[in-house]
């Protein structure tokens, strides 16, 4: 409540400045960053906010957009609540800011799609784009598809696709168990968990199939001894910032060593509770290859990062370095700023990624087709550790974007 | 199952002894003061981030100490310098002042120490198994949590019923007038309790700390839950507390191992229900999923059947 109050008074300095000032060619183009900076996944927000402002840099030094304006991302704290991120955008869109970023919590993510797309109907000429980095529950781009929306990550059932790839290929496995955060990610998960299993090792008994609050859940310990008393074999889970640290810990805490498939199992303290417990147990899918680094320049990146934040923070998001730069991309070859021509010019965009993989923005549904890696936590052959714990991630396979690619059910509807 | 249901009563009991730790002194301080200390919660935060800054520098054994001696004196100070004037205004202001106190510790420790998690550990020594059960490890930092409540039950339970000074707080709590009369310093014994009902609070903090994580919502997690076990056990009574977390702790862990839904009890008894009912959404929502709320179920069960708590002696 307080926080809200501090937040108000700091936004409403920070917009009287920002307002004060009429629009000029050489003005900033804002990207307002609505993610929660404050409270239990704040450590996920203001990192993801730390990486966005970092690519933004890099773009700038080497000229900034069209011709010489520079990036600029400006946080904006939701605190994971739906209701506080449209209070929020109203705030971005009242500033002039154009295009909104946001990735933590589908839930926010169903909120403010809904709420863009009205908004930009009902005011044509005041539109904001709504940049998707991290925000995976499949309906985004399928049933509740908007032209205004764009996501930059694989959706959560391309990722459990590949995931349950690698659980089928191993055929001891007989007992699995499924643990997630109550809202529409962990049910989606579940629910693609449960239906790629059935289809490709039917044999495979679910032991359980649990959802725990989300962001509520300290001491996973009770969690634990059930995952333990249902004899499972390997656990799924695609718990993120403070609900995966602590589910971690306790498993680590209890010894649970059994396998973690999981999404968002690294970074920000929690490849530190991991540690030695998870070491080739503890698999992730993701986008971006931790290790090895594929590209000079991308090993580059992370070397300047880390050396930035004094080797505190690492690199963890990459997907966010393509979000930004697909942006600047665009806006360049709109060659203006206006949502409506960028949205128009990232529809079918190709890029190549700072590691090498090339990626493209469907525009039939605005699902990034990428490829997919699957990571493993260790110790062994790792040049950029996590949390500066020695662990870090493995790349162990690779799916392609053609593979990894999942039809969608979206009928784009277009201004 | 077994080892389940051992487990599960072996987290319940820390999780328990620890809302003790909370509870204990946030109705000694109801008990003698009535004062209904709203920032009890900000105060065990503000143990954890002590003894964070603490630990950083001379590890952990010393915060133990000093982080709650810390609390106390903050605490002590806030009955001194606050509370006491506010005090002949009425109980609206003390609760107004007590809230407005909570608000100022949370919003001061994030702007010193920020709105990240902290990395406040348990010492190394604490950090390996104790024993292993059926193949699940038992933390010996969670024996730890236990032996420290455990403990400080004890402490709190002789001084009050055994020594001087208890025989003091005890009559305090029921003849204010008549112990100054007597030619006690009532208002010293009054910053005394609440001094010592912080630092409780500012333990409570140090040891929970690394078990729960020491972060900005840390007060907002145990804040709410910590009331229900005072109403629970009866306003003022330290064994109500002290039975009333032990409840709560054991009715939050238990909760988690049942999937148990309204569906399978209907099925139990004959009646079939449809996946496409309106009301299915209710009926699958199984006992580990309602875990959270049922401390507050019994919150309110206890103030329609019994209000004045468990082993309460005046109404709520």
């Amino acid at each position: 409540m307080i926080d809200r109050r501090q937040f108000t008074r700091l936004a409403a300095v920070l917009a009287a400045g920002l307002v004060a000032f009429p629009t000029l060619a050489a003005d900033p183009v804002r990207i307002g960053f609505i993610d929660p900076l404050s409270g239990p996944f704040a450590a996920v927000g203001t990192s993801g906010l730390r990486q966005a402002q970092f690519t933004a840099d890099e773009i700038n030094k080497a000229g900034g957009v069209l011709g010489g304006r520079k990036l600029v991302v400006v946080g904006f704290d939701n605190k994971i609540s739906p209701k506080e991120s449209l209070i929020q955008l109203k705030r971005v869109i009242g500033d002039g800011i154009q295009f909104i970023m946001q990735g933590n919590s589908s839930g926010v993510a169903n909120a403010l799609i809904d709420a863009v797309a009205k908004h930009n109907e009902r005011e044509p000429d005041k539109r904001v784009l709504y940049l998707n980095y991290s925000a995976v529950d499949p309906s985004l781009t399928n049933e509740k598809c908007s032209y205004w929306h764009f996501r930059f990550d694989a959706n959560a059932d391309m990722k459990m696709n590949a995931l349950t790839d690698v659980i089928a290929a191993n055929k001891k496995m007989k007992k699995i168990y499924i643990i997630g955060q109550d809202y529409s990610f962990g049910k989606a998960v579940a629910a693609a968990a449960v239906r790629d299993l059935s289809l490709k090792r039917p044999d495979i008994e679910i032991v359980g199939n649990e959802l725990h609050p989300i962001g509520k859940v300290k001491d996973f310990s009770p969690y634990i001894a059930k995952i333990k008393a249902s004899g499972a074999q390997a656990v799924i889970t695609g718990n993120w910032g403070a609900d995966m640290l602590n589910l971690s810990k306790a498993a680590s805490d209890a010894g649970l060593e059994i396998p973690f498939y999981t999404y968002y199992a690294a970074g920000n303290g929690i490849t530190k509770a991991i540690g030695a417990g998870g070491v080739g147990k503890v698999r992730l899918v993701h986008e971006g290859p931790s290790n090895p680094p594929l590209t000079d320049a991308w090993r580059n990146l992370e070397k300047r990062y880390e050396a930035k934040y004094n080797d505190k923070e690492n690199f963890t998001q990459p997907r966010i370095s393509n979000t930004v730069h697909m942006l600047a991309n665009a806006i360049n070859k709109a060659k203006s700023t206006d949502p409506a021509k960028v949205a128009a010019a990232l529809e079918g965009m190709r890029y190549t990624t700072i590691w090498g993989d090339v990626v493209t923005m469907r525009a039939s549904d605005h699902q990034l087709q990428m490829p997919i890696r699957i990571s493993v936590h260790t110790n062994k052959g790792i040049e950029f550790d996590m949390d500066h714990s020695g662990y870090g991630l493995l790349t162990e396979s690779e799916v392609s974007a053609h593979v990894a690619s999942t039809p969608t059910t979206c009928k784009m509807k277009r201004p | 199952m077994l080892e389940l249901i051992v487990f599960s009563l072996l987290n319940g009991l820390v999780y328990g002894l620890l809302l003790f730790m909370l509870s204990s002194g946030l109705t000694l301080i109801f008990s003698m003061m009535g004062v209904l200390n709203f920032a009890h919660a900000s105060l065990y935060m503000l143990g954890a981030y002590f003894a964070y800054s603490i630990s950083a520098k001379v590890g952990f054994w010393p915060g133990l100490v000093i982080a709650p001696v810390l609390v106390g004196v903050v605490g002590a100070l806030i009955e001194r310098y606050g509370l006491r004037n506010v005090h002949r205004y009425g109980h609206v202001a003390e609760l107004i002042f007590t809230f407005g106190i909570a608000f100022l510790i949370e919003e001061s420790i994030q702007l010193i120490w920020g709105k990240q998690t902290m990395d406040y550990r348990e010492p190394e020594i604490l950090s390996v198994p104790l024993f292993t059960l059926w193949g699940t490890d038992f933390p010996a930092y969670k024996a730890f949590m236990l032996a420290v409540s455990i403990g400080i039950f004890i402490a709190l339970l002789l001084v009050l019923t055994r020594t001087r000074v208890g025989l003091i707080i005890q009559a305090a709590i029921t003849h204010p007038n008549q112990v100054a009369m007597l030619g006690h310093n009532v208002p010293l014994v009054f910053t005394g309790v609440f001094g010592v009902g912080s630092a409780l609070a500012g333990l409570a903090g140090v040891i929970a700390g690394p078990a729960l994580g020491t972060f900005p919502g840390m007060a907002a997690v145990l804040g709410s839950i910590v009331f229900v076990v005072i109403v629970v056990g009866g306003l003022g009574s330290l064994w109500g507390a002290f039975l009333a977390s032990l409840l709560i702790g054991m009715l939050q862990t238990f909760a988690v191992a049942v999937d148990y839904s309204l569906e399978d009890l209907f099925a139990e008894i004959g009646i079939s229900t449809s996946k496409t009912s309106a009301l299915s959404d209710l009926y699958t929502v199984t006992v580990a999923q309602i875990g959270p709320i049922l401390p507050y179920l019994l919150l309110v069960l206890i103030l329609i059947f019994r209000p004045t708590g468990l082993f309460g002696k005046r109404e709520v």
